[in-house]
């Protein structure tokens, strides 16, 4: 499938626009890895006693993998509502600069601000990598219609995959089961580490990892930020070592 | 499978939204509110995504070290064995993140067969 040309007469309607929005999620790989991470965390919503409605709010609203994980394995491990909304807001930072810079790509003049509220509620990583890559190719006036429509082609990819991924949980051997919750953990960690483009993302990425079992012996009940801020810290400090040097 | 576990009580979509959405969504309207003028590539955002990539790492090692669920019932070895042979293959294929976790799934799955 090619989108159709700039100047085509396909993208007079914003509702085409929309269409080929949605019909992009099969243009790219990260649909299925996707597809693999919410399976994950429709099983380990399972797991970890939540319903199944909760998990599809959870992906409906909060739409970002690593926070609906942090919440599910935070609160699943009996942490307080405080310090699980410490971790997610943490998590969710990376959104602010993921949103400015995505949404000067679909401005026009003439754009209101709440004509953009989809288009900031569906930033996260997967969207905002495909706008740098399918909005040159689509006319600016018709862009806000088709990221609303790509965003909302892979949200029902999450959720059909969050149900099933319930299902399967609830119903697989054992075995199976297991291999759907490591999923989550795979998915991540390549997708993040394909993501490091500076040497501070992988050495962030790597002290991170090493540092959590470290940081769950002290039992703080704050591990993970424990271990993040630490880890976080020392991989801006090489970030900055270098900048100093070079 | 019962409507109680499909449809949960409404305590727990309170905790949804008030340890998960709100914490979650404000950096999104913050953005949408006072998007430019922010410089991408400004210290402070360095620090902010080696910290958010740091918690994340640290979500994967949790899942792994202290595993829920059905994964508990893979052995310990076996669990680190699947990632570092999925992180081999990633990094074998050029950064496939496609071959990387296949190969750390079929790590587990013929480990546990062979366990019986």
């Amino acid at each position: 499938m090619a989108l159709p040309s700039l100047d085509s007469p396909q993208w007079q309607s914003p509702w085409r626009a929309f269409a080929w929005g949605v019909r992009s999620i099969t243009q790219t790989i990260l649909t299925l890895v996707l597809f693999a991470t919410y399976l994950g965390i429709g099983a380990l919503a399972h797991d970890t006693q939540f319903s199944l409605l909760w998990a599809l709010c959870s992906t409906l609203f909060v739409w970002a993998g690593p926070a609906q994980i942090i919440l599910i394995t935070t609160l699943g491990s009996g942490a307080t509502i405080i310090q699980s909304a410490i971790a997610v807001t943490v998590s969710a930072i990376r959104l602010f600069p993921m949103v400015v810079s995505v949404l000067p790509l679909m401005r026009t003049p003439t754009t209101k601000r709440r004509e953009l509220f989809f288009a900031a509620h569906l930033t996260a990583v997967t969207l905002w990598v495909e706008c740098h890559r399918f909005l040159p190719l689509v006319p600016r006036e018709r862009r806000i219609a088709f990221v609303n429509g790509l965003g909302f082609g892979l949200v029902s990819v999450c959720l059909t995959a969050n149900t099933l991924g319930y299902f399967l949980a609830a119903n697989l051997t054992q075995t199976l089961g297991a291999a759907i919750l490591l999923l989550t953990p795979l998915s991540f960690l390549f997708s993040t580490a394909r993501n490091s483009r500076e040497v501070a993302d992988v050495v962030a990425l790597t002290l991170g990892i090493l540092l959590y079992p470290l940081a769950a012996r002290m039992n703080s009940g704050l591990d993970i930020l424990v271990s993040g801020v630490a880890a976080g810290t020392i991989a801006y400090g090489v970030h900055w070592w270098r900048e100093v040097r070079a | 499978m019962s409507a109680a576990q499909l449809i949960g009580d409404w305590q727990a979509l309170v905790v949804l939204f008030v340890a998960g959405v709100v914490p979650n969504q404000i950096w999104r309207m913050l953005g949408l509110w006072f998007g430019g003028g922010i410089d991408e590539g400004s210290e402070l955002l360095v620090w902010v995504r080696a910290v958010a990539t740091a918690i994340l790492a640290g979500v994967i090692a949790q899942i792994v070290v202290e595993p829920p669920g059905a994964l508990a019932s893979v052995p310990d070895a076996l669990r680190y064995g699947a990632v570092a042979a999925g992180l081999v293959v990633f990094l074998l294929t050029r950064r496939s993140i496609f071959a990387g976790v296949v190969a750390g799934e079929v790590f587990m799955l013929a480990g546990k067969w062979w366990l019986g």
